[in-house]
């Protein structure tokens, strides 16, 4: 009994945030050979916010994401989800890969792709339903693509499919949304509703969790910064993690003088528009 | 006598025969579908290959022990054991050394099938061998097969296709996006597992009937075909699992008609026509149709470029483009517009200017998406929406001809 009550005393903030924040990763190490991509990396992510994971070309972002997801197997490392097991969680978490990752000659549609995000709830035998492809439709609308829903998915644009992942992931109807490089190579109109779509998952109590690559946009796109390159550099708000300082820290001499002063002007510019 | 064969009229064995490996066609068919959009069809050739050993193994254990060296569930039971060894050989290879899979694949394949050639010609020194008819598991033979020889191919290949059919969404969720799979909580390697489970189970029930050697087309020609066909991966799935039966059936009963013709080349060469067929005629992505396509396509580029030279009065060099002009009408052989043709040139400069709001309006965009610089404007927008956008041509006074 006194030991138990020692040690809930003993308990650390960290530890009781660990328990409420949507995804926290604790010592993760993942290493391709024997140069680890991530090394004993902490994050908090906090909960109802959308956080950037920024840092230079291979310093470990994706790879943090999929080793959190289980997709690669870290070397070392645990993650709770709302404080309890990724496994337990699953139901809880979309997940939007990289749109490199598939092959968009793949017998598909629009459509069925979107299904794909209910397959969890459909299970292997269960028939897809209007009410299910109603879902799937309104996934689609909320990005943009209801009029592509019968074409086949390699005749879209970047962009196009790129919203396509992302309607998958709203069909799951998660509280945990995770996004490896949703801007990647996509059109302005692309950008613009993906985060008004992000926006209103937050502003509906979602948590967002984002690999981003485009410094110029983090202060008007995200609430929350998470700094990598192969270690934990900074983790927190925009306004104070967000500057100069760990910016240098992360990506080291790679950011010119001009580029930083330019980012500098970024969220002046945000808050003026 | 090959319509008595077709119409299962050969008696009772024969039609036994042939509707298993229909059953098996359509197992393969459906199996090889995951296989193929998984990317990993050749693993399939080094299974197969792999069974000739315990073939030739199991036969040797029987007769030793004093049994019928011929008996299928055996023989069936030893090439399954051997091709899971070359199945865990390829896997263990490809992600336990340097080599790339395809190294892996060629160097089981060739061992195996090497060791089990050896094997067979051991046999054939046997007493007990030189009525083995093991040779038949290289081509496939459905002649003398045993009522319950027949039975069991059957019955394995109905539970085989009825697992792929079960198992649909995980292997192409596993198959599309296997790093969002994962992501759902789907065991991804349990999958790969069983989907090679499968193709193992279709390519030992498969062997007495296909052979071996081939039965690797039997897993890989109706899903290429079926592509052919659609954009859906349910449709691919149902359609190579038709073509497959179809294959299967036709060829087993042509060579339970002809005297001597082994069945497993009989089978590819249906499936091969089918694929032909397909390659050619198939709309959409056959060889005939983007040839037609890609010539109408032309001829829209060229009248349109050449509409829009008469609007901007600009002289027409290319013959093509002037003669095509002169057919429909719109042009003199001078190369001067016709009053028909200068009608339509005017149309065409608006609809550029109409496509240039079009493409630059976010709530245009899936008909945006669909501009080629060719398609009829009417036939991707109402007219109201023509009309909408005619006024703000208007606004900005811009209005060409």
């Amino acid at each position: 009994m006194t030991v138990e009550l020692a040690a809930v005393a003993g308990q650390s903030t960290s530890d009781i945030n660990r328990a409420q924040s949507p995804l926290a990763i604790r010592g993760m190490t993942v290493s391709y050979g024997q140069k680890p991509a991530v090394f004993s990396v902490d994050m908090t992510v906090e909960p109802g916010k959308m956080t950037a994971i920024i840092g230079p070309n291979g310093a470990g972002k994706s790879t943090l994401l999929k080793a959190a997801l289980g997709i690669l197997k870290p070397l070392a490392g645990t993650t709770t989800v709302y404080g309890k097991s990724v496994s337990e969680q699953r139901h809880r978490i979309a997940y939007v890969p990289q749109r490199a990752s598939v092959d968009w000659d793949f017998p598909t549609r629009v459509i069925d792709v979107v299904l794909m995000g209910l397959y969890p709830q459909l299970g292997l035998l269960g028939r897809v339903r209007p009410m299910h492809r109603a879902k799937a439709n309104d996934c689609l609308i909320r990005v943009g693509m209801q009029d592509f829903a019968t074409r086949q998915i390699g005749q879209l644009s970047g962009g196009q499919q790129q919203r396509v992942f992302l309607a998958r992931a709203l069909a799951q109807d998660a509280d945990l949304y995770l996004l490896d490089e949703p801007f990647a190579g996509v059109d302005a109109a692309t950008e613009k509703a993906i985060i008004g779509v992000l926006k209103s998952l937050r502003d509906a109590g979602k948590t967002v969790v984002a690999v981003h690559h485009d410094l110029s946009t983090v202060a008007e796109y995200f609430d929350n910064v998470f700094l990598i390159n192969t270690r934990r550099v900074a983790e927190g708000p925009v306004a104070s993690t967000f500057v100069t300082q760990t910016l240098q820290d992360a990506y080291g001499g790679r950011l010119a003088g001009a580029q930083m002063e330019a980012l500098r002007l970024a969220p002046l510019d945000a808050s003026t528009s | 006598m090959i319509w008595d064969a077709l119409t299962l009229q050969l008696g009772y064995n024969a039609t036994l025969v042939t509707i298993g490996a229909a059953l098996l066609g359509m197992a393969a068919g459906v199996g090889g579908t995951f296989l193929f959009l998984r990317k990993r069809a050749l693993v399939s050739d080094a299974i197969s290959h792999a069974t000739l050993p315990g073939v030739a193994l199991a036969f040797m254990v029987m007769v030793a022990l004093g049994g019928d060296g011929r008996n299928l569930i055996g023989l069936l039971g030893g090439a399954a054991i051997s091709a899971a060894a070359g199945l865990l050989l390829v896997s263990w290879l490809s992600t336990h050394t340097r080599l790339a899979e395809d190294a892996a694949i060629g160097s089981v394949l060739s061992v195996f099938f090497g060791f089990g050639i050896v094997l067979l010609t051991v046999i054939q020194t046997m007493s007990a061998g030189q009525q083995a008819g093991l040779e038949g598991f290289l081509l496939g033979s459905t002649a003398g097969m045993l009522r319950n020889d027949a039975l069991v191919i059957a019955g394995s290949a109905a539970v085989t296709l009825a697992l792929v059919l079960l198992m649909r969404r995980p292997l192409t969720l596993a198959s599309f996006d296997p790093d969002y799979a994962i992501s759902t909580g789907q065991n991804v390697t349990r999958t790969d597992l069983a989907m090679m489970g499968l193709v193992l189970a279709v390519t030992v029930v498969g062997l007495k009937i296909v052979g071996l050697i081939l039965i690797v087309a039997l897993l890989i020609i109706p899903p290429v075909t079926a592509r052919f066909w659609t954009e859906r991966t349910d449709h691919v799935v149902l359609i190579a699992g038709v073509l497959g039966g179809l294959s299967a059936y036709i060829g087993a009963a042509l060579s339970a008609a002809l005297p001597n013709m082994p069945t497993g080349p009989i089978i590819v060469l249906v499936g091969f026509g089918f694929f032909a067929l397909s390659l050619l005629l198939a709309p959409g992505r056959g060889v005939v149709s983007a040839l037609l396509r890609h010539s109408a396509y032309q001829r829209r580029v060229h009248l349109r470029q050449g509409l829009l030279a008469l609007a901007h009065g600009q002289p027409i060099y290319e013959r093509l483009t002037l003669r095509l002009l002169q057919t429909q009408g719109w042009a003199r052989p001078d190369g001067v517009a016709t009053s028909d043709g200068r009608a339509r040139a005017i149309k065409a400069l608006r609809d550029e200017t109409r496509w240039h709001i079009i493409r630059s309006d976010p709530a245009y965009e899936a008909a945006a998406s669909l501009y080629d610089g060719l398609t009829e404007i009417e036939t991707v927008l109402t007219n109201d929406q023509i009309m909408e956008i005619d006024s703000r041509i208007d606004l900005r006074g811009a209005v060409p001809a």
